[in-house]
């Protein structure tokens, strides 16, 4: 007989914080620069400098704490954790480690049966280490180039509970928290950037037993589906590992993306101790109620509150709220065009098809795209209007979708203006009524469906210009 | 008691090299200090907050302002080796 088993899963995950400046020196923290050229004594961990906290790290920690339901400490400290790695110059790394700044907090996720509460242990604050490009590969490389650009760019580490049951419900938590951190604004979540970065502990035990099993720990995942296939692939190895009678190893294990699978990074790490300490060159940190009380006041609305305004202001059904408010940039357009276009479901109905298709296709994000509420709703203006068709509006959609013109010049540049002068189409409609008799007689005979062939003859001759309910009428006076 | 062992792994974490001779001589000396620092535990400190700092200080901070980098050639003027704008570093796996 085969044991079943529980799969145990916490993620560690590192974020970002879009602020200005780094946290502890005024140098900038803009991504893409060329290398070293964002640095200072400070962040360069040269002898005799003093590190000063950035304001705004501070506020955009404790904002996420809020949103992810947690404790705020009243007193809270830094620690300098100690360990040797060219991307740390000073050899430590200034974080939290007894006292941070968030505690006990949680996110409800959506799984198969129903909603969930993953716990939130704790959110600290960190600097971010600087970026080595190696000489070949790792373990083959003569020497590795460090760009410091990087190092003191602020850090929130947010620590889950072990409290997620499989890799799909690890993968919903991270779409979860990536949500609610883009609507708070306090990072841009960017994976590919590394704004966002997880690590997952996953260990399995058999159904039923109390104690956990020998936890491994995968690093290197570089989206949100490597997280899932990484602790898939985790959890089935574990699997085999047992079947076989042999006992999982507590390791560092990094995902290879291209072979699929987990690697043992046993042996090329140094044992952790890394001789925490109270950071010396920092005071400490005493936030009071007034402090949290204003953050809490003037925190954005958050992704579940927002969903249940569209159902409830907009009249939009679960699903079509759900999807606007995915993203932030998607609930932002949506909003925009409602402003000026009174239809919510008409304007639902165009993101959610036309405009997420478009977005799908050229692979970009909703935010990059060019269409506006403004433009949008202008657009379906000139659709109740009669100037252009629907079948029309999705080319001039298009187009706006690319460039970003105002949906009038489209129509007029691309001569896409419905024809609904009767004398027109009267003779293009006599055309298709000659050059169709079959149709024409079976129609007479009572096949009234028939023609709706002769609509898509006449719209096909007008390049989708005619105005299809005056065709239609056309079309029955002359066959009667 | 501090051993020979202790000594060889604190002197790893630091990165240091240490002689032979030495390692005698820093185990009997960490020794001393750690048995004269025990003395403090003689004394009752149930509910007393720790100590993290002795500066009557807190919440020191700094807007969020961007401010002037040093220019790339002074970054790097230190460094023993360099390549392309970037400091070069020996490779960091051992075999």
């Amino acid at each position: 007989m085969t044991t079943e088993y529980e799969v145990i899963i916490g993620l560690e995950v590192h974020v970002q914080l879009a602020t200005e400046s780094k946290i502890f020196c005024d140098c900038s923290t803009e991504f893409g620069a060329e290398p070293n050229t964002h640095t200072c004594p400070v962040c360069l961990g040269l002898p005799g400098t003093l590190p000063v906290l950035n304001k705004k790290v501070v506020d955009y920690a404790i904002m996420a704490g809020l949103a992810l339901n947690c404790e705020i400490s009243e007193y809270s400290k830094f620690d300098r954790k100690n360990y040797f790695y060219p991307d740390l110059p000073k050899a430590y790394q200034i974080s939290q480690y007894d006292l941070p700044l968030c505690q006990n907090g949680y996110i409800e996720i959506e799984t198969g049966n129903g909603s969930k509460k993953i716990g939130i242990t704790r959110i600290h604050m960190e600097e971010d280490a600087g970026k080595l490009v190696h000489e070949g590969s790792i373990d083959r490389s003569t020497g590795s180039l460090v760009d410091y650009n990087r190092t003191g760019v602020p850090l929130i580490e947010i620590v889950s509970e072990p409290d997620m049951r499989s890799p799909a419900e690890a993968r919903e938590y991270l779409t979860q928290l990536k949500k609610i951190l883009e609507y708070l604004g306090v990072s841009d979540c960017n994976m590919e950037e590394g704004s966002l970065r997880c690590d997952a502990n996953v260990s399995i035990r058999p159904v039923g037993q109390e104690e956990f099993g020998t936890k491994t720990e995968l690093k290197n995942m570089n989206s949100f589906k490597a997280v899932e296939k990484a602790l898939e692939y985790e959890v089935e190895r574990q699997k085999q590992v047992l079947a076989r009678g042999e006992e999982v190893i507590q390791e560092t294990r990094t995902w290879d993306d291209s072979l699929n699978k987990t690697i043992s990074m046993r042996g090329k790490e140094e044992a952790h101790d890394y001789r925490y300490f109270p950071e010396p060159d920092l005071v400490p940190l005493e936030i009071d109620a007034e402090w949290v009380n204003e953050i809490r006041e003037n925190l954005p609305e958050l992704p579940l509150e927002r969903k249940e305004r569209f159902i409830s202001d907009y009249g939009l059904p679960a699903y079509d709220a759900g999807v606007l408010t995915d993203s932030r940039d998607l609930a932002d357009l949506f909003e925009e065009c409602v402003q000026a276009y009174d239809d919510p479901k008409t304007v639902s109905n165009w993101i959610m098809g036309e405009f997420l298709r478009l977005v799908k296709e050229a692979g970009i994000e909703v935010a990059e795209s060019k269409i506006t509420g403004k433009l949008l709703a202008k657009m379906l203006r000139l659709m109740d209007d009669g100037t252009i068709s629907s079948k029309i509006a999705k080319t001039v959609f298009e187009e706006m979708f690319k460039t970003g013109k105002d949906p009038e010049t489209i129509v007029e540049e691309k001569g896409l203006k419905q024809i609904s002068d009767e004398g027109k189409l009267e003779e293009i409609v006599d055309q298709i009524i000659l050059a169709n008799p079959n149709v024409v007689e079976d129609i007479k005979n009572g096949k009234d469906k028939a023609i709706g062939f002769l609509v898509g003859q006449v719209m096909k001759e007008t390049r989708g210009k005619a105005n299809p309910q005056l065709v239609n009428k056309l079309l029955r006076e002359k066959i009667k | 008691m501090i051993n020979k062992k202790d000594v060889e792994y604190i002197a790893n974490l630091a990165n240091l090299k240490i002689d032979e001779d030495d390692k005698e001589l820093f185990t009997r000396q960490l020794d001393d200090i750690l048995n004269y620092v025990e003395k403090l535990n003689e004394l009752d400190t149930e509910g007393v907050v720790p100590t993290a700092y002795t500066v009557p200080m807190k919440n020191v901070l700094r807007e969020d302002r961007v401010g002037l980098s040093i220019p790339r050639e002074k970054a790097l003027a230190n460094a023993p080796d360099k390549k392309d704008g970037q400091f070069r570093v020996p490779r960091i796996i051992s075999e």
